[in-house]
């Protein structure tokens, strides 16, 4: 920061919105396809568990473990096969999300009560109807919790992909700390934050549409 | 229906035990006895939700296991013991569960939600939309058979539909469930550990006790006639009282032999129709030896608490 200049700049804020809309966009886009993909593969991985209760041992150990290690080492480590890429950004993105998703996927349908997932069988719902029907609607509640908390978390690192290119408002953050000029820099962190807000307030709000029983209690 | 020595085993621990027993179609048959003794795995063997160890289990002369599980569900009205509505249905979504399985249209499945909660005594405006955990639990419980009831079933299968409803709702239901039964003549393995209930509701009773069956045998029979001192006990020492409400004021002899006129003015007015033990009731209520029967407005003769009371010991 250079002597005598304000902590934030508020003309330069105005002279940028340009920017921050097309920033957000980035970071929206690398959000939306982490949490989406990483949706898809932690329902497959779910149902193996469900399906296979041994599988649960090692698919915790391993998207455990993908979840411990240090993003910036990840990058390095793909960085040789995949490049300065969106691909790069990607794969590690997905592989923080997979241990909540799963975490929750399976939990949310353990959690439906014995009695309503016999009475669906004795009726006479096929296997996949229970499933779709019953045991999902009823798992939703506990499956948004964790998308809320997977997106929550990859809007907090698409802030750190932005070291390999890929950076959404974190190329704000990054470009403010290289430059000394904290009003880029607080002007990427404070948008992201308020990006994960706005994003967690509408899964709560989707929630509350997709389950309206809840609500009757 | 028929039960041909079926046998469940858990762990090396027998749970039903070379059960055979056959129910008459348009029947009920209750299950009775002890926490424990294999009721719910006997019904759930039927509706396949448990697979036999060994035996077979046969409707309509056709074995259940080698019929495709769903199929054979949907035909099958079932209500489980604890309830299990769908939370995240409202109450018609509910009821209309197996006619939505069907295939029904939607205007028909929409009609017989409607009669059907109609019939259980809940108000179809009022309960329709509303989601289970809005209602109390003795109104879940008759959703539950409103539920099993949709698709009209031949067969049905209850455990303990009634236990959780107090006895004013329960006696009420199960005339309501008589009445349904006797209408569709359905046939019905029906799961209970009241006595009292099974003698009601049974035409044929089944005590169990360890997997195994005690003793099969009309309630009547029962009562007269218990096999050993497990069932006398389990039907209860008072089982001459309980035979009463198996007997009609018109099924007994009454005294012809005294004029209208002469029986005391406090004796109660009884209809052939009543049972014994209503009769009973009335005639100890208004402290008169005798009750006067009356089918219509013809004078029948009077019942008298001998004759009652020789019902009571009468073990033939
Ligand atoms: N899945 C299971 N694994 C092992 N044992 C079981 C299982 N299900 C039931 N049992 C045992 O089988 C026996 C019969 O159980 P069941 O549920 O049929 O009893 P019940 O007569 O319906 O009793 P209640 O009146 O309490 O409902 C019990 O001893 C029970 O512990
Ligand atoms: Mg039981």
């Amino acid at each position: 920061m250079t002597e005598g200049e304000p902590l934030i700049r508020w003309d330069w804020i105005a002279s940028h919105l340009d920017e921050f809309a097309f920033r957000l966009g980035e970071h929206v886009e690398l959000t939306v396809i982490a949490v989406g993909v990483g949706f898809v593969i932690a329902f497959a991985l779910s149902l193996l568990i469900l399906r296979a209760p041994r599988t649960e041992g090692p698919i915790t150990a391993v998207t455990g473990t993908m979840y411990t290690i240090p993003s910036l080492a990840l990058f390095a480590l793909l960085i040789p096969y995949t490049g300065l890429t969106v691909v790069t950004a990607e794969i590690g993105l997905v592989s923080y999300t997979l241990l909540i998703l799963v975490r929750n996927i399976v939990r949310g349908i353990r959690g439906v009560p014995a009695d309503v997932r016999e009475a669906a069988v004795g009726m006479g719902y096929a296997p996949r109807e229970v499933l779709w029907r019953i045991e999902l609607p009823l798992a939703l509640a506990v499956i948004i919790a964790g998308v809320r908390l997977a997106t929550i978390s990859t809007i907090g690192l698409v802030t750190v992909t932005s070291l390999i290119g890929q950076g959404g408002f974190g190329f704000l953050i990054l470009i403010g700390i290289q430059r000394f000029f904290t009003t880029e820099l607080i002007a990427g962190a404070v948008l992201s934050v308020a990006l994960a807000i706005l994003a967690d307030a509408l899964l709560v709000l989707l929630q509350r549409r997709l389950t309206p029983w809840a609500r009757a209690a | 229906m028929e039960f041909r020595d079926v046998s469940k085993r858990y762990a090396g621990q027998l749970a039903v035990d070379q059960l055979s027993f056959k129910v008459p179609a348009g029947r009920i048959c209750v299950l009775v006895g002890p926490s424990g003794s294999g009721k719910t795995t006997s019904l759930k063997m039927v509706n396949r939700l448990i697979e036999p160890t060994g035996g077979s289990i046969l409707i309509d002369g056709r074995d259940v296991l080698r019929e495709e599980p769903t199929a054979l569900r949907r035909r099958i009205g079932y209500v489980i013991q604890q309830v299990g509505l769908f939370p995240h249905q409202t109450i018609a979504e509910n009821v209309g569960t197996v006619p939505r399985l069907l295939g029904w249209p939607k205007e028909r499945i929409a009609a017989r939600t409607e009669q059907l909660l109609a019939l259980v005594g809940l108000e179809p405006s009022r309960f329709a939309l509303r989601y289970p955990a809005q209602l109390s639990g003795g109104e879940r419980q008759r959703v539950g058979v409103a539920r099993a009831l949709a698709a009209e079933p031949p067969v049905m299968l209850m455990d303990e539909p009634f236990g959780a409803v107090d006895p004013i709702v329960r006696d009420r239901l199960q005339n309501e469930f008589l009445r349904i039964q006797r209408d569709q003549g359905t046939t019905v393995l029906f799961v209970t550990h009241d006595i009292d209930e099974a003698i009601k509701l049974g035409d044929r009773v089944a005590v169990m006790r360890g997997g195994k069956l005690v003793q099969y045998a009309p309630p009547a029979e029962l009562l007269a006639h218990p096999v050993n001192a497990f069932v006398a006990e389990f039907v209860g020492s008072d089982r001459g009282l309980k035979r009463l409400v198996l007997l009609t004021v018109g099924g007994v002899d009454l005294d012809t032999t005294v004029a209208r006129a002469a029986v005391s003015p406090n004796a109660p007015i009884l209809s052939p129709a009543s049972t014994l033990r209503d009769a009973l009731v009335r005639m100890l209520a208004s402290e008169a030896q005798v009750g006067i029967v009356v089918d219509r407005d013809r004078y029948l003769g009077v019942l008298t608490l001998s004759t009652i009371g020789r019902m009571i010991r009468d073990d033939t």
